[in-house]
């Protein structure tokens, strides 16, 4: 029952390689045993948004994941978005737009916001709001959310020198 | 908050996923896209003793045209793809116009189509879309292959007719006739929440601007999608306007057997139900002729 499996994957850029059981969930997997702490879990059933990721490029629930089923694909968490101490542009905007109060939900509006605009570099603010409906915030009210976004977009399209690293 | 402990298989074939059910039945669940099964399993709602994980059985991700006008899907197939598919949007509009209405992006990146129709929950979209536009649905066991229509598909809430050693492997939308009027209204609290009530229309006119065909189905207020036959009767023979609308829309509110709950009352059910198939009757009749995409 609690056999064990291995699990080799990439997170942002460095390999690991863990036993664990089958139950366990990437989210978990990324804080536990990678102690990765900066994706969040709060509802863990996937209605909050908080532990979003990029598997393979593309934005998901990591509480809705098994570790099992990450294994061999490559993973960005929030950590992976700065080069260093450098903020990402997104991370910036949403300091200088005081789009986070306590934080707790913004590792997870990062990377929802850093996927969307992967695919939509130009967004237009309904789209955000759309892009960001699936993220649960209790503080901001979520307009400071949407003007950084919009910000981040805004200097990436303009700067090619800040444009979102590719991963 | 951690799912019970469970046997954990990921097959890479379909042959292999299908022996797996065999040998576990009752105890075996399939994981597809896992954005209803996780949840369940993380609440503990869920305690399956062996889960068969599909999604690395890449046979079953598919988006077919075939020569026959037939749309074939893959039932592991991401509600994303379907989403972004150009041969989704030309052949079968209704179903890519469905997909932004199903949860958010993230949770479409991994919600399959399968797994959605499986999983059968009252209020999901994919249901009602594949009831209206009568898609078939196949399935695999070690017996063999069978092919079940969507009216026979769906049989309560998270209830289907599926065995515990079927899979679903392929969900078959019949041709699309351009100029076909469509529309798929719902109404839910917030965007992205499970709809309090849906409705899925389509219609086809006759040469002479008459009703020859068409389909009007429910989702959310019942325990299944529901057709509304008597309503599609008065349609057909007459030509799309605001007083048969009125009709159908009576029948409606008159058919519909609503629970009460939480979320909506079975009055207000009635009425939003009655209401949205009047609207989406009218945006149907609005895209009769327009081609193949309006």
């Amino acid at each position: 029952m609690s056999m064990k499996h291995s699990v080799r994957l990439a997170v942002n850029g460095a390999l690991y390689e863990r036993l664990v059981e089958a139950r366990m969930t990437l989210a978990d997997f990324l804080r536990n045993e990678l102690h990765l702490t900066g994706t969040h879990l709060g509802c863990e059933h996937g209605v909050c948004g908080a532990c979003t990721v990029l598997l393979n490029g593309n934005a998901v629930r990591s509480c809705l994941l098994l570790a099992v089923q990450a294994n061999g694909a490559e993973l960005l968490t929030v950590e992976g978005l700065t080069a260093g101490e450098q903020l990402h542009p997104l991370q910036r905007a949403f300091q200088d737009r005081h789009a986070l109060q306590c934080g707790f939900c913004t590792p997870g509006f990062l990377m929802t916001a850093f996927a969307f605009l992967k695919e939509t570099p130009r967004p237009t603010h309904a789209e955000v709001r759309e892009a960001i409906s699936g993220n649960i915030c209790r503080c901001t009210g979520y307009q400071p959310i949407v003007q950084a976004i919009l910000q981040a977009a805004g200097e990436t399209a303009t700067d090619k020198k800040r444009d979102i690293p590719k991963r | 908050m951690k799912p019970a402990p469970f046997e954990y298989f990921a097959p890479e074939k379909i042959d292999d996923a299908v022996e797996l059910l065999a040998r576990y039945g009752e105890d075996g669940k399939i994981l597809a896209g896992g954005q209803s099964l996780m949840p369940l399993m993380n609440l503990r709602l869920a305690r399956p003793q062996v889960v068969i994980d599909i999604n690395r059985v890449t046979a079953l991700d598919y988006i077919a045209q075939g020569a026959d006008g037939v749309l074939a899907i893959g039932a592991l197939t991401r509600q994303r793809s379907l989403e972004h598919s150009a041969v989704v949007k030309d052949h079968n509009p209704v179903l890519a116009a469905t997909m932004p209405l199903i949860g958010h992006f993230q949770i479409r990146n991994r919600g399959t189509i399968g797994g959605s129709l499986v999983h059968a929950d009252p209020a999901a979209e994919l249901p009602a879309v594949s009831l209206a536009l009568g898609a078939e649905f196949v399935v695999k066991s070690e017996r063999g292959e069978r092919v079940i229509s969507a009216e026979k598909f769906f049989l309560g809430s998270m209830t289907t007719v599926i065995e515990p050693t079927e899979l679903l492997t392929e969900i078959r939308f019949p041709r699309w006739r351009p100029g076909s009027g469509w529309a798929v209204e719902e109404v839910a609290r917030r965007r992205g929440d499970f709809a309090m009530v849906g409705a899925v229309v389509w219609l086809q006119l006759d040469g002479t601007g008459l009703c020859e065909e068409t389909r009007v189905a429910l989702f959310g207020v019942e325990d299944r999608p529901v057709r509304i036959v008597r309503g599609e009767q008065i349609l057909l023979g007459n030509r799309p306007e605001a007083d048969i609308f009125a009709e159908v829309a009576e029948v409606v509110a008159e058919q519909l057997d609503p629970v009460s709950d939480v979320h909506a009352s079975r009055e207000y059910r009635k009425e939003v139900g009655a209401c949205l198939t009047r609207r989406a009757l009218q945006t149907a009749s609005g895209k009769v002729g327009k081609g193949v995409d309006p």
